[in-house]
This record gives C-alpha cells, sequence and structure tokens, in this order.
C-alpha cells in the first residue's frame, strides 16, 4: 500500500431513510479522505447528516432501515459492500467509535470492567484475566486515577468526564487505526472539555492513530484538525486545511459560522451574528444551492442552480459549493474579516442586495 | 440492607394483623351462613346450637375472640382448628402447599420461558408476520378465562375425558416424593392453564421492554465494539428490557400460591386454592382465615423480595 492512499476515502455517499412522510436525504453524496494520523473534523449543524454519515461508516445504520448507496474505502476495502459479519470484524478493532453523551453510552446495568474486557475480547483471543489487566492499563492510559480499583465501579459512579475517558478507553481497547468521534465533547462542562479533547491528541500522537472529529463547534475542532470538512443539508459545502478554513473561508455558511462563535479577545460591543432561520427539511430541501434561504448573498438564480463542490482558483486543496464569483466572496470576507455585518459587506462590495433579510425563510423549504 | 429488610418485615407484620381484622369483621359481622347451625346437623335445637357456639368460641364479644386469634397465632403458631372437620389448620394447610407450590412455581417456569422467548422474538421482528399472529394469540391467552381454558384442555387431551388421550385427567396429582414421573404428567395441563394467561402478557412486556431498550445509545456503543448481533439483544438488550419482569414475576408468584383458586378446582388438585374453595362453602372459618392469612403472606414476602431483587438488578438503586 502506497503511502500517498488514504487509509479512509469517502466517495458520493448517500443515506437516505424512508419514513410515513417521505425520504429522508439524510446524506446526500460526500466525498472525503482522511490519511492515517491524520485528524478531519467534520462541523455543521444538527441535522447536517454528519452523525449519520459516520454511523454509516460502521454500518450502524443498517439496522435502522437506511439505503446506503456510493463507496466507504478503507484500507481498500469498500465497506459498504461488506457483509455484516465482515463488518463486524471492523468495528471497535480497526475503527471504533465515541459518542456524544457518555452518560448514556455506557450500559448502567454493567461495571465499567466488564465493559472494557468485553471489547477488548470481541476482537481478541485472550483470558478473562488478561483482558482485565488490558482494561486497568486503558483506564490509565486515558487519565482515571487508581484504575485497579474504578475498575470495578458501575458506570454512575463515574462523572460525565470519567464517563467519557473510560469511552474513549473502550475505543482504543484494540488500537484503532481510525477513531471516529461524534461531539465527544457536547455533553461536558467547558473545563472537562478541554481536558477531553487534549486526551486525544496526546493519545493520537502516542499510537499514531487517525480521528475524525464530528462536531457542531467550530472552537473545538481549532486546534485538533489538519483538515475541515463542513457540512450543510447533507452535503459538504467546503473543505480544506483547518489554517486556510479559518483565515480564508470561501462559504457563506461558513462565515456564519465563524461569525457566531464568541471570542474572548474581541471587543464586548462586538454583536454574535447568528445564522438566520433554521436547518431545512431533508424530505424536501430548498431548490438550487440547498443554503439560498439563509444565505445574506444569495441572488436570484440561486434558488435555481445547484453548486456543485468545486476548487477555489490557485487553491487545489480548497474546495467550495458557493454560486458567488470567487472574487466576491473574497472581498466579502475581508469586509466581515473586519468586523463589518453582513450588509454592511453588501453594500462595500456593491452586491445586488436581495429586498429582505432571509430571517425565516427557513420556513420555506419545509 | 439489613436495617431496610428488618423494617420491611415488620411492616409486613403490621400489615398481616390488618389483613385479619378485615376478615374477623367480613366474615363474623356481614350476613353469612351460621358455622353452628351448619355444623349442627339435622337435629337442630337452639340449644345444641347455642352449645356448638359457646364450643367454638363464637359466643364471646368479637374483640376477644380477634385478641385470642392473634395471641395463639403469635405465641403458638396456632390458626385453630376447622369447624367442619375439627383437623389443625395448620396442617390442612401445610399439607395442601407442596401441591400449590409444585402447580405455580411449575407454571411460572413455563409462562416466563414462553413469555420471554416469544417476547424476544417478536421485539427483533417487530411488525413481521409472525409478531402479529404472536401478538395476536397473547391477546386471545390473556382473555381466556382459566376454568374455560381447562376445561376446553381436559375435553381435548385428558386421559379419561378426551379425545386425544394424552395427558392424565383432572383428579390425577400424585406428590412429587411419590412419584416424580406422575407427579409431572399430572400438571403438565395444569401448568398450561396457569402459564397461559401470564406468559401473554410476559411476551407484550418483554416485547415493548425490549424495543424501548434496543434504541437506549449503550446499545449503539455494544454494536460499535463489534459485539455479534445475538450478544447485543441477549446480553446487554435483555439485560435491561428483563427488569419489569422480575417486578411482576414476584407479585405474580406471591399471588398465585395464595389464589390458584380455578386452576386447583378444575383439575382437582388438593392444593391450598381448592381448600379454601371448600372452606368457604362449608363457612369454615378458620381456614379461610389461615388459608387468606398464608396468602397474604406470600404477598407480602414476595413484595420485599421483589425489592431486594431490584437492588441487584439495578446497581443505582440504593436502600437505607
Amino acid at each position: 500500500m502506497s503511502a500517498a492512499e488514504p487509509l479512509l476515502r469517502v466517495e458520493d455517499l448517500r443515506v437516505e431513510f424512508p419514513t410515513d412522510d417521505g425520504v429522508v436525504h439524510a446524506v446526500d453524496g460526500i466525498t472525503y479522505e482522511i490519511h492515517r494520523g491524520k485528524t478531519l473534523g467534520i462541523v455543521g449543524e444538527s441535522g447536517s447528516g454528519k452523525t449519520v454519515s459516520s454511523l454509516t461508516t460502521l454500518g450502524l445504520t443498517r439496522s435502522q432501515g437506511a439505503r446506503v448507496s456510493g463507496r466507504i474505502l478503507f484500507e481498500g476495502r469498500d465497506l459498504v459492500a461488506l457483509s455484516e459479519e465482515e463488518l463486524r470484524a471492523i468495528r471497535g478493532n480497526d475503527i471504533a467509535m465515541i459518542f456524544q453523551d457518555p452518560l448514556s453510552s455506557l450500559h448502567p446495568f454493567f461495571k465499567v470492567g466488564f465493559q472494557l474486557i468485553e471489547a477488548v475480547r470481541a476482537h481478541q483471543d485472550v483470558s478473562k484475566a488478561a483482558a482485565r489487566a488490558r482494561a486497568v492499563e486503558l483506564l490509565g492510559l486515558v487519565g482515571i486515577p487508581d484504575p485497579g480499583r474504578r475498575v470495578d465501579d458501575f458506570p454512575h459512579a463515574f462523572s460525565g468526564g470519567m464517563r467519557q475517558r473510560a469511552m474513549i478507553a473502550m475505543a482504543l481497547a484494540n488500537e484503532p487505526k481510525l477513531l471516529i468521534a461524534d461531539e465527544p465533547t457536547t455533553a461536558l462542562d467547558v473545563t472537562v472539555q478541554a481536558q477531553i479533547l487534549a486526551l486525544m491528541e496526546r493519545l493520537q500522537r502516542e499510537l499514531g492513530m487517525a480521528i475524525v472529529i464530528i462536531t457542531h463547534d467550530l472552537g473545538v475542532v481549532a486546534g485538533l484538525a489538519d483538515d475541515i470538512a463542513v457540512m450543510y443539508a447533507g452535503r459538504i459545502v467546503e473543505t480544506t486545511s483547518a489554517t486556510v478554513l479559518f483565515s480564508q473561508p470561501q462559504h457563506p455558511y461558513t462565515w456564519g459560522l465563524l461569525k457566531s462563535i464568541p471570542r474572548l479577545d474581541g471587543s464586548r460591543e462586538d454583536a454574535l451574528v447568528p445564522i438566520a432561520g433554521t436547518p431545512p427539511s431533508l424530505i424536501n430541501p430548498p431548490s438550487g444551492c440547498h443554503f439560498h434561504p439563509r444565505c445574506p448573498y444569495a441572488q436570484p438564480d440561486h434558488a435555481r442552480i445547484d453548486p456543485a463542490l468545486e476548487p477555489v482558483p490557485d487553491e487545489p486543496s480548497h474546495h467550495v459549493a458557493c454560486l458567488l464569483e470567487p472574487d466576491v466572496r473574497r472581498r466579502v470576507w475581508a469586509e466581515l474579516g473586519s468586523g463589518r455585518t453582513p450588509d454592511q459587506a453588501i453594500a462595500a462590495v456593491g452586491l445586488p442586495s436581495v429586498s429582505q433579510p432571509p430571517a425565516d425563510l427557513g420556513e420555506e423549504s419545509r | 440492607m439489613t436495617r431496610y429488610i428488618i423494617r420491611r418485615l415488620l411492616w409486613g407484620v403490621v400489615l398481616l394483623i390488618v389483613v385479619l381484622a378485615l376478615l374477623f369483621v367480613m366474615f363474623r359481622v356481614l350476613p353469612t351462613a351460621d358455622p353452628a347451625k351448619l355444623r349442627a346437623g339435622r337435629q337442630q335445637s337452639p340449644k345444641i346450637i347455642a352449645e356448638i357456639r359457646h364450643n367454638l368460641g363464637l359466643d364471646k364479644p368479637l374483640l376477644e375472640q380477634f385478641w385470642l386469634y392473634i395471641k395463639n397465632l403469635f405465641l403458638h403458631f396456632d390458626l385453630g382448628y376447622s369447624y367442619y372437620s375439627n383437623a389443625p389448620v395448620k396442617e390442612l394447610i401445610f399439607n395442601r402447599l407442596p401441591a400449590t407450590i409444585s402447580l405455580v412455581l411449575g407454571g411460572a417456569i413455563v409462562w416466563v420461558v414462553t413469555g420471554v422467548g416469544v417476547g424476544i422474538v417478536s421485539a427483533r421482528r417487530a411488525g413481521s408476520r409472525l409478531d402479529r399472529a404472536s401478538m395476536g394469540t397473547a391477546l386471545v391467552l390473556v382473555s381466556a378465562p382459566e376454568y374455560w381454558l381447562g376445561l376446553i384442555l381436559l375435553y381435548v387431551f385428558a386421559a379419561d375425558i378426551g379425545q386425544v388421550r394424552i395427558f392424565p385427567g383432572a383428579g390425577s396429582y400424585v406428590g412429587l416424593t411419590a412419584d416424580p414421573a406422575k407427579w409431572f404428567e399430572s400438571l403438565i395441563l395444569p401448568w398450561l392453564v396457569v402459564a397461559a394467561g401470564t406468559a401473554a402478557i410476559y411476551a407484550r412486556l418483554i416485547r415493548g421492554s425490549l424495543i424501548e431498550t434496543m434504541g437506549e445509545d449503550y446499545i449503539r456503543t455494544a454494536r460499535a465494539k463489534g459485539l455479534s448481533e445475538r450478544r447485543v439483544v441477549l446480553r446487554h438488550g435483555l439485560r435491561s428490557a428483563i427488569n419489569p419482569i422480575v417486578t411482576v414475576l414476584g407479585l405474580d408468584i406471591g399471588v398465585l400460591l395464595g389464589s390458584s383458586v380455578l386452576v386447583e378446582t378444575v383439575f382437582n388438585i388438593p392444593g391450598i386454592g381448592r381448600l379454601n374453595y371448600v372452606a368457604i362453602t362449608h363457612a369454615d372459618f378458620p381456614i379461610v382465615q389461615g388459608t387468606v392469612l398464608v396468602a397474604a403472606l406470600f404477598i407480602i414476602l414476595a413484595n420485599i423480595l421483589v425489592d431486594i431483587a431490584y437492588a441487584f438488578l439495578d446497581p443505582r438503586v440504593r436502600y437505607t
């Protein structure tokens, strides 16, 4: 296997759920890849398809009646085409996953140690005693104090942060090549968030695994991710390296996300700018550019034309799906970056302003 | 935990005394057949009846009767004597207990195994034909009265009156120690009848509980670990889904031990239920009191056991 071949490559992945109200297009043709030892951040609002796409990687949407198309190549094998039994051998072994809510993700009636031992023995033919020793070692690795004693605790005796540490320990049981972390810090308070992120960074350095971190919070991926993919309504609307995304973002949705992060170093007078409207329906997504009902910069024909994810001129690793001219996008971001509001930026750049602010147009897509 | 159990047991004793008081009021104050008259035979005269009344202690004031009963019960574990046969009630009950316990515990095994089994299969294939057929059958079984189901089974399968004579019929009960094989044979039909309705309820209960559990986050974790689906369902899913079953199981067994009147009567099994039934028809107060007392005792104990079991089932539960 050549060094250039990605560890995981997702190609045109589509995941649909037939429901009584119609087909939910949870993931609508996304493509991304991640290399060994690297970190990819997938960012988006609730319902943008980020969790579904990662659950599908492990085949965990199969039992919910999902229709999956496209390819998920892991070390060259297409996970979509694998049998349940073949996938099971990969789950928790080559690819492990941790979840948003550590309080409900551990079984309340089994001891933490039992759940760790189970994870080890699901993929390794070792004795219970050896697996238990490994469980204690893992708890120590993720920074649980006195692991030899805590291994016999039930999850309810652990704090939220400790439970997420235990979840991480469980994910690491078989030294996976890829760790998928789905909102790993969302349910935790802020100081614990930082600890968990630091832990993940340290473990990645020590174990050399690749990480896909899924979050709605750009602040979480800022220090951690090498590359970032921004998802909206089941699609990737912008993807590039983390540095470029924070310095030269090209998509209005990314701008919205960046402008809605509170900053400690900003002036107290700087108001946060929320993204107006609500996330679109995934059963009947808006026509044209899916973001146009909420986009302050949308032009009349954006409701008609569906933008493709295309490279930004002169930036081959930066892709964006936006109908604005690249030059216009640069100038708008320059205005926004210097503290102007979207309306002021529109005026400064000379964009024909759409009559009304798109505050509640989200309803239109219902 | 020990303090908790002792407290619960003491409350249980209080509850038993309340039950006894209610029984005294029900049988001695409310209109009922006069046991002295029933006992007097054909040559009844007011004098004889009064004599019998005196011998049975029925002429004493009600409170005194109650006090004597409680005193004998707690000091000598004496439940009195049958008005009808003069046999000690304690002995009558103890002689009948093995039959009732055989019936109820055997039935419980049948209803737990079938109920939980059918419930799991239905939950895993919710909405399928198999699921709908199982739940439909369950509805029929829940609705079928025991005496009706018992008579139907006897009519179809009993060795004496049946159409297909496979199983021994009514009145064939033999003690376990006397002949284990015959004991087992004679109880097959009664077990099925006792179990039918309860198994149906358990199947529905497990089905609902398991479907709910399988949507929990920790089930997703179990799958993400790479456990087999079988282990995910039977270990992680069932472990949570089984809790409501334990509650009702304890109570169901407790209730049935004291009140399997219909099944014991239909199949002519010499248990507590039939003893009670016969005693009621003879206005044999001491026996009725004794059997109801035993029934209440079983229910109270079952309740305490269920609560203790819960502390083991759910590590988050702590009693003080």
